[in-house]
């Protein structure tokens, strides 16, 4: 219990904020436009939740390999950050165990900024092979 | 909405994720999804339209993410074609540093082709 998952440090830039916007087809100009996000109240552009949300996915999936199944992902939005800085991903196990044959994962994650703030706590659950689930015991 | 391998790959390139399970089809085929999958969060890019439950004349058009929670049952590949419905869960009204903001809660279920529930997402807005 307690077994920290391997950090993932991710900066997304400008650049990236307008990609993530494409592929998403999310065109809310609070991501891109600095005028646009000012004029609703906002301090400059920001990042999309649903993309940190993304990074959180990648968190868990580098740390499961592909014999891991991911069951559930979930992710608070409660304050914004900003694009050029890095995002800290973190996690660990907060509990194993057992259901109708399958071994289970609860996960407690969340991103830190570069102030140290914690905008983005969030919590997932994975299904592990046996095998994985004993390395994971070990460590 | 019909997934497409070639966006999958841009989406796993816009969040910088390099797995090769949403990348590359010839490494994919060797795990046991045998093929390219989407990522978690793929599913994200079906836009399902304005909310019937809200009035035409919402004043609230501003907004902000709360959160999501995923729930997930089947792999989505290349080729799946992907139905999306949101519905309302839940509506209310707060004050904040933004002023008055009203908090829509939304789910939505993803079906494949075959009927079978692919995904469920769980979704707070902020309309401000």
């Amino acid at each position: 219990m307690g077994t920290e998952i391997p950090p993932l440090v991710k900066t997304p830039s400008n650049r990236q904020l307008v990609r993530y916007a494409g592929v998403s087809r999310d065109f809310y100009e609070i991501h891109y436009d600095k005028d646009f996000a000012i004029s609703t109240g906002l301090k400059g552009v920001i990042i999309h939740g649903a993309l940190k949300q993304a990074f959180l996915g990648q968190l868990i999936t580098d740390w499961i390999g592909p014999t891991g199944i991911l069951k559930k992902l979930s992710a608070q939005y409660r304050g914004m950050d900003e694009p050029g800085s890095p995002l800290i991903c973190k996690g660990k196990v907060i509990k194993k165990y057992v259901k109708n044959h399958l071994h289970l994962v609860d996960c407690e994650i969340w991103i830190e900024n570069s102030k140290g703030e914690q905008f983005t706590p969030g919590s997932a659950t994975v299904l592990l092979p046996i095998k994985s689930m004993n390395r994971t015991k070990r460590s | 909405m019909e997934v497409e391998r070639g966006h999958i790959k841009a989406f796993a390139e816009a969040i910088e994720d390099p797995n090769p399970l949403w990348n590359d089809e010839t490494v994919a085929r060797e795990t046991l999804s045998t093929g390219m999958i989407a990522p978690p969060t793929f599913l994200r890019f079906i836009r399902t339209g304005r909310l019937q439950e809200l009035p035409e004349d919402f004043p609230y058009n501003r907004s902000l993410d709360g959160g999501s929670q995923w729930e997930y049952f089947e792999v989505v590949k290349p080729g799946d074609k992907i139905k999306a419905v949101t519905t309302v869960t839940d509506l209310y009204k707060k004050s904040g540093r933004l002023g008055e903001m009203i908090f829509v809660l939304t789910t939505t279920t993803y079906t494949n082709q075959f009927n079978k529930l692919v995904a469920t997402q769980t979704n707070t807005s902020i309309r401000y």
